[in-house]
């Protein structure tokens, strides 16, 4: 207020446009901030990027080993797969082998089989033929006896040529 | 009586001047208001912009106090 | 504050901005220790605290004052490389300390009885003053006359453009006195009003107690504030810095 002032020096209006004390805060003003200055510029900022750096570079170096852990545990899981795949082909091999051998066992025992049963078979066809044979000759003795008979009984005369002949001839049919 | 007449006037007119502050309260609540319209609109572009919408609301800002100090002194210091 | 005689409401919501002698009651010289030096050593001694002596254990994995430190570190670092680029960082140490006092300060005269400094437009317009003078030396010895291309808006028609240049050259002049004005105003009125408020106790009587629940909101603003200020003030300096390093539209 321009019309009073309460006692001296009291809030005589805006005491920020008190220009007498201007000077006195300017110059306590620089003072402070050049000292804020200096203490961060020399003390804290160097000390806090050195931790910043410090701290980037742990968590790097972690990462690092993070990474190579990994990679090892990837060789351990490969290096598992392969034995893995080792075994199982080692394994299909010796069924393999085992199952040739079984095979080639099972082939000379089938062979040996085959030609036994062949022999058999030969000799017991040869055999039947015999007796076949034998057979039929014994047939045509009783037919040809038969066919004399009954020409005979018939009051033919028998000629054993054309009976022959008419017996083998009809055994052919 | 001049005197008050003279007060009068002061106090009318640190009234009138301290409308002002109202005014940039709508200028700030504007440039807020705008920054969220286009904050939900792109919500990934507005952290981006977070200092812009600062600088704004103190440009917005600084003309309201500006009257409020207008207002400040012609309470004070007339 | 005009009518005591009347017996109205006595507020005097600018008393707390006075600046006193700490000894005596004798005239104010520019060496005499006041509130001012007080509180400025206050905040000189607050940086110490938070930013030497909380970061004292190096730690990699910081403790929590530790922390603080490093995050206004972290936070004004980032703000000048994105702000004003890479070559802003040679003057990071100047806008941290800037940063540093004004928040410090701010939040040093929430204590209730303290004395803002950042009150005082004396105190603001040096900070806004170093700020300009500085931009602009450097604007110019950086790049020579071309520096003046801050004001030619090449990238507006050629009629405008002389107009253009008046208005830049004018808002580039009134740029201290806003970045001044800014944040001494802000604070001054955010503390005017909390007297304000604390005025109307005395005359309601039994219900003085309710302007706590007003006072209680305006100080919680004014801590944001408080804050908001300094990083708008700091901010600022940033974008001025990069006009000085980079003046081409």
């Amino acid at each position: 207020m321009a019309t009073e002032t309460t006692g001296g020096t009291e809030a005589a209006g805006m005491p920020q446009l008190e220009f007498s004390t201007f000077p006195n805060q300017i110059f306590w003003l620089v003072i402070a901030l050049i000292a804020i200055y200096f203490i961060l510029s020399r003390i804290a900022m160097p000390r806090i990027a050195a931790v910043l750096a410090e701290r980037q570079g742990t968590i790097t170096n972690d990462l690092a080993a993070a990474e190579e852990l990994k990679l090892k545990a990837v060789e351990a899981e490969k290096a598992y797969e392969k034995a893995l795949a080792d075994a199982r082909a080692e394994a299909s091999q010796i069924v393999a082998e085992a199952k040739a051998e079984i095979q080639a066992d099972l082939d000379v025992e089938l062979q040996k089989a085959d030609a036994e049963i062949a022999a058999k078979a030969a000799e017991s066809e040869k055999a039947i033929a015999a007796i076949r044979e034998s057979a039929a000759e014994s047939v045509k003795e009783v037919a040809k006896d038969t066919a004399k008979e009954l020409v005979a009984v018939l009051g033919g005369k028998a000629d054993a040529k054309t009976v022959t002949a008419a017996v083998n001839a009809r055994m052919k049919g | 009586m001049e005197g008050d007449i003279a007060q009068m006037g002061q106090f009318i007119g640190a009234g009138l001047a301290a409308i002002g502050s109202g005014a940039a309260a709508i200028g700030v609540g504007h440039v807020a208001g705008n920054f969220l319209a286009g904050a939900l609109r792109n919500p990934s572009a507005a952290a981006s912009q977070t200092a812009t919408l600062f600088i704004g609301i103190a440009f917005a800002e600084a003309l309201g106090i500006f009257a409020f100090l207008v207002a400040l002194l012609l309470m004070f210091a007339v | 504050m005009a009518d005591e005689a009347k017996g109205g409401i006595e507020i005097h919501p600018m008393d707390q901005f006075i600046v006193k002698p700490l000894f005596g009651d004798g005239a104010i010289n520019w060496y005499t220790p006041t509130n001012v030096t007080l509180w400025l050593f206050f905040a000189v001694v607050a940086v110490t605290l938070l930013m030497v002596v909380g970061t004292r254990g190096r730690a990699i994995v910081p403790s929590r004052s530790q922390s603080v430190g490093e995050m206004a570190y972290g936070f004004v670092y980032k703000m000048v490389e994105d702000v004003a680029g890479k070559e802003g960082l040679k003057y990071f140490p100047y806008i941290f300390t800037l940063f540093m006092y004004i928040l410090l300060a701010n939040f040093l005269g929430l204590i209730p009885m303290s004395f803002t400094t950042t009150s005082h437009i004396a105190v603001t317009a040096v900070l806004a003053g170093a700020v300009f003078i500085t931009v602009t030396v450097l604007g110019f010895v950086k790049n020579g006359a071309g520096f003046l291309s801050l004001f030619w808006v090449s990238s507006a028609p050629l009629v405008l453009r002389p107009i253009l240049a008046i208005i830049e050259l004018i808002s580039y002049f009134v740029r201290p006195v806003s970045h001044s004005i800014r944040l001494a105003g802000n604070v001054m009125a955010g503390h005017a009003v909390l007297k304000v408020f604390a005025g109307f106790a005395a005359s309601l009587g039994v219900f003085s107690f309710i302007p706590i629940f007003g006072i209680v909101a305006i100080y919680a603003l004014e801590v944001l504030v408080s804050a908001i200020q300094a990083y708008v003030f700091t901010i600022l300096t940033c974008v001025y810095l990069k006009d000085a390093l980079h003046p081409h539209h």
